[in-house]
């Protein structure tokens, strides 16, 4: 790999100074240009518009049957699209077929070839390419030294576990050196805890390389752990792009509030709103809901109110009265270890959700069913959402 | 799926020759079902005259009758030689289930490395020339053959059974069971065994739990062993031929008998256009079957 | 799993038993000294020697053998090319007549595939013979080559063939390099299914062939009219062992493969 790579202080972390898409001088990558596929009467893909930048790690999430895989497909050259255009470097794909396509693309069966050892799957795309057989194998050396199958190299795919099958899957998209890596659920198969850690390795892999990775994924935690963007999809449209931490502090709609992490929702009229400050009128508390919101909203129109769990504070003793504040009793919770998640029934008889952090083993005055119990939340914790 | 139909390419060459080898000629032996009985070797007439273009054409279907189905209808050793095809076809069929199914049943109720040298068992005989099996059943089957020998030695018999129509089934039944068996295998093979351990838990006896839930679930599996049996049965020729009597009447016998031994062309095409479309309802449905399988499967 | 029960032991037990019995009792009097079935005279393999001077089973032997081996590789062929159609291409103009195609002959009566080939070849003017015998094995044994071919694409992961096409790969290349490889046990399965039909079969080959192309089942079922004869049973012993031998040879490759694979994942 000749290419120049940017360091990256933490793996995990937001780089907050990577940032290409919002500089308008640079071309993207990839670009889908009101991009639309049919199958039959089922639309998939429905006018996507769409850029990827050099060196991006991007994720395109959403639940089963939204059009992320088909859209990976298409940039492969898999679908061909009923409408819209994909260029990749500038150059049009239309018409091109797969194998001339300089994207490599990582499969969710991983789509190992049974009857081919480990070194030949990861040199299959070079041998393809018409390189020299020496070159193949220091290639393959490399690529093996990367996702540390070392000692691996003359095995069958059904004598590997499913991590090491995976790894292969991946040195082999990665040897021919495509311009692109697409990578289709590629954790989906592994369980909870490998999955945690080849999440990291991804980072730090797609750090080394410098390559552009696409990933899809109906993972919430692993598009918001590995990628630089997510875009958020339904029915065949993407409804919001931008960072982990925008998406989840800061979603367009209901749909991402709640598609990404836990979220309360309160329907509400609103009261006030100049600008800064939203005010909405709720049966559920006296002095009403405030949350800061710069984006305009119109008075007197239906907006509901997002608040995330762990953003709301429990209270056994009533606080003082204010807006966005709740009472109820405890209807039930659920204790997951790092977290108890409370669910309060409000006097109105609708439920909201609270997480509190078990910072202590012990806890001094336990909460049970039928506690009374108050909530209250920060106006910064809210987010006004008008559709 | 790739843009370019390519697998529509790749079809071609099969289509193509199934087309010429299989398809067309049906359309011959239709032809020849309408022809001239007078012309028992070819060439027959009609025959279309290119020549005259259009005309030719229409002079050929002009000349074209249906005496031979005439023929057919009117002598009562083919209706006769119909309907006891059917018969023998269909209650060789029901046979074949109520003989197979326990058999499959018990199959698949072996641990897995088992079954594998079972179904094998089963299959073997497949392989094994059809004919050569029919001849051991005449070994078997024959005035002083083995069976009346073993009978003899525990003091019964003889049987007359060669060249009886109840050789013709046990013939029948004999060549067909791998047929029988392998559909139901594979349907009854496929079969959870927590199914049934929870219609053990709602209060099934094995037995109900049987008629409840496995019989049900190998209906599939019944179909298509019924029509893999039942279809080639009705045409049979070499187990009525060999096995059975003169008065074993079967098409498949008819068939052959009119093309070999009377030299009849037309009447042995109208035979087989006779036995093809009682067969087509059949036929369509094991399609039917097998697709819905395959799709299945997908 | 619950252990088989005395019914189903029995069961299956009774089945093998009706199966394989007659044959079994065909291969024992192979080797009868006595020309006459029911009487045991001793041991002996001179109807085996007797094969050896009949010229014209040798004959039917060489036409048979000829017949199956290009008939089943032209099955195979074409076998292949169309379960690729069947399986990959999903909705093409004509696909419903060309699956009709394929599986009608699977159950079609034997008497009937035979009569319409022979007419196809009058109709032409083929003078019927040798290849007469072996294209209509083809067109018949493709049937059954396609199906097993078929079954095995359908379980194939579609996605190694796109990641071959990723890879680089043209469809033909990726076809040759990924799928091909990985189907070859179907495809000789299907090789060996082809030929031991057109070794078996009598029907198509009585309507189809001609002068100096008899085949082996022609002349077994001409001797078979006029009576059980040793030197049938001693052929029909050695076709047997033939077969059997070939189909459990495979059997245990595949057996040991299987195992070998499971060994590995474990």
């Amino acid at each position: 790999m000749t290419t120049t790579r940017r360091p990256r202080l933490n793996i995990g972390a937001v780089r907050s100074s990577f940032a290409p898409w919002a500089d308008p001088t640079l071309q993207p990558l990839v670009r889908f240009d009101g991009v639309s596929k049919r199958f039959g009467a089922e639309t998939a893909v429905n006018n996507v518009s769409l850029s990827i930048y050099e060196s991006e790690f991007f994720a395109l999430l959403g639940p089963s049957g939204c059009g992320k895989t088909t859209l990976m497909r298409l940039l492969a050259g898999f679908e061909t699209p009923d409408a819209g255009r994909i260029t990749l470097a500038g150059q049009d794909l239309a018409g091109m077929p797969p194998h001339r396509r300089p994207v490599n693309m990582m499969f969710q069966s991983y789509a190992l070839f049974p009857h081919l050892s480990v070194e030949q799957n990861i040199g299959f795309g070079l041998k393809q390419q018409g390189m020299p057989k020496g070159q193949i194998a220091d290639r393959v050396v490399e690529m093996l030294a990367l996702v540390r199958l070392q000692g691996l190299a003359r095995r069958k795919p059904h004598q590997l576990s499913g991590g090491q099958r995976q790894r292969v899957a991946l040195a082999r998209a990665i040897a021919p050196n495509p311009k692109m890596l697409l990578l289709d659920e590629p954790l989906a198969a592994l369980d909870k805890k490998l999955r945690e850690e080849t999440q990291f390795e991804l980072i730090a892999l797609q750090q080394r390389l410098g390559m552009t990775f696409l990933i899809v994924t109906h993972d919430q935690e692993e598009a918001m752990v590995t990628a630089d963007r997510i875009a958020v999809m339904r029915e065949g449209q993407i409804v919001q792009i931008g960072r982990p931490a925008e998406v989840y502090e800061t979603p367009n709609s209901r749909y991402v509030a709640d598609f990404i992490g836990d979220v309360n929702l309160f329907e509400g009229a609103v009261t006030a709103a100049d600008g800064k400050v939203v005010k909405m009128a709720t049966a559920d508390c006296p002095a009403g809901f405030e949350a800061l919101e710069d984006d305009a909203v119109s008075v007197g129109s239906t907006a509901w109110l997002g608040v995330r769990p762990e953003k709301i504070e429990l209270h056994l003793d009533p606080p003082k009265d204010g807006p966005n504040r709740l009472a109820g009793k405890v209807a039930d919770y659920g204790y997951l270890g790092d977290w108890t998640t409370y669910v309060v029934e409000l006097e109105s008889g609708r439920t909201v959700r609270a997480a509190r952090a078990n910072a202590s083993r012990l806890v001094a005055r336990p909460i049970a069913c039928d506690d009374a119990v108050w909530l209250t939340f920060a106006p910064d914790a809210a987010v006004v959402l008008t559709r | 799926m790739s843009a370019k139909p390519r697998g529509g390419l790749a079809a071609l060459a099969p289509f193509l020759w199934l087309g010429v080898f299989f398809l067309f000629p049906f359309f011959l032996v239709a032809k020849l079902s309408l022809s001239d009985t007078a012309l028992a070797m070819p060439p027959y007439a009609p025959r279309v005259d290119w020549s005259a273009g259009s005309e030719g054409v229409r002079a050929f279907f002009a000349a074209l009758d249906f005496e031979t189905y005439a023929r057919l209808t009117s002598d009562s050793l083919y209706i006769a030689s119909y309907l006891s095809s059917l018969r023998f076809a269909a209650v060789a069929t029901g046979m074949l289930l109520i003989i197979g199914y326990p058999i499959a049943y018990g199959m698949s109720r072996f641990p897995p490395a088992q079954r594998q040298a079972l179904l094998m068992a089963v299959i073997l005989p497949f392989w094994t020339s059809f004919l050569i099996r029919v001849y051991a059943w005449i070994a078997v089957l024959k005035p002083q053959g083995l069976l009346n020998a073993a009978l003899a030695q525990i003091g019964l018999g003889p049987l007359n059974l060669l060249n009886t129509d109840t050789a013709v089934y046990i013939g029948l039944v004999y060549a067909y069971l791998p047929f029988m068996v392998l559909p139901l295998y594979a349907v009854l093979e496929k079969q959870d065994q927590s199914q049934l351990e929870a219609a053990a838990d709602l209060g099934c006896t094995p037995s109900q739990a049987f008629w409840r839930v496995t019989f049900p679930l190998s209906l599939p599996g019944v179909a298509a062993g019924a029509l893999l049996c039942f279809i080639p049965m009705v045409g049979e020729f070499v187990i009525p031929d060999l096995l059975g009597g003169s008065g074993t009447l079967m098409l498949g016998k008819t068939i052959w008998a009119e093309f070999f031994a009377n030299r009849d062309w037309p009447a042995a095409s109208a035979v087989a256009i006779v036995l093809l479309a009682t067969l087509v309802i059949p036929i369509l449905l094991y399609q039917r079957q097998q697709q819905k399988m395959i799709e299945a499967a997908q | 799993m619950k252990a088989p029960s005395a019914f189903n032991r029995v069961s299956v037990a009774a089945g093998l038993a009706f199966l394989y019995l007659p044959i079994i009792l065909l291969v024992i009097y192979s080797f009868n000294a006595s020309r006459l079935v029911t009487v045991w005279g001793g041991f002996s393999t001179k109807w085996y020697g007797a094969l050896l001077q009949d010229d014209q089973l040798l004959d039917a032997i060489g036409v048979t053998l000829r017949v199956g081996l290009i008939s089943a590789t032209l099955a195979t062929v074409l076998g292949v090319l169309a379960a690729v159609a069947l399986v990959r291409s999903g909705r093409f103009k004509g696909r419903l007549l060309f699956s009709g195609m394929v599986f009608a002959p699977l159950v079609m009566p034997e008497v009937v595939l035979g009569l319409s080939l022979l007419l196809l070849f009058v109709a032409v003017g083929l003078p019927r013979g040798f290849w007469t015998v072996t294209v209509s094995h083809a067109t018949v044994t493709l049937c059954y080559a396609t199906v097993v071919i078929q079954a095995r694409l359908v379980s194939f992961d579609k996605a190694l063939e796109e990641a071959a096409r990723d890879l680089g790969c043209t469809p033909v290349q990726a076809f040759f390099a990924v799928t091909l490889p990985n189907i070859a046990p179907a495809v000789a399965a299907a090789w060996m299914l082809a030929f031991t039909l057109s070794l078996d079969d009598l029907v198509i080959a009585s309507f189809t062939s001609g002068p100096g192309a008899t085949t082996l089942p022609m002349r077994i079922y001409s001797q078979v009219r006029l009576g059980v004869s040793p030197e049938i049973n001693a052929v029909s012993t050695l076709l047997i062992g033939l077969v059997a031998t070939g189909v459990i040879g495979v059997y245990l490759v595949q057996q040991r493969r299987a195992r070998v694979a499971d060994l590995g994942a474990g």
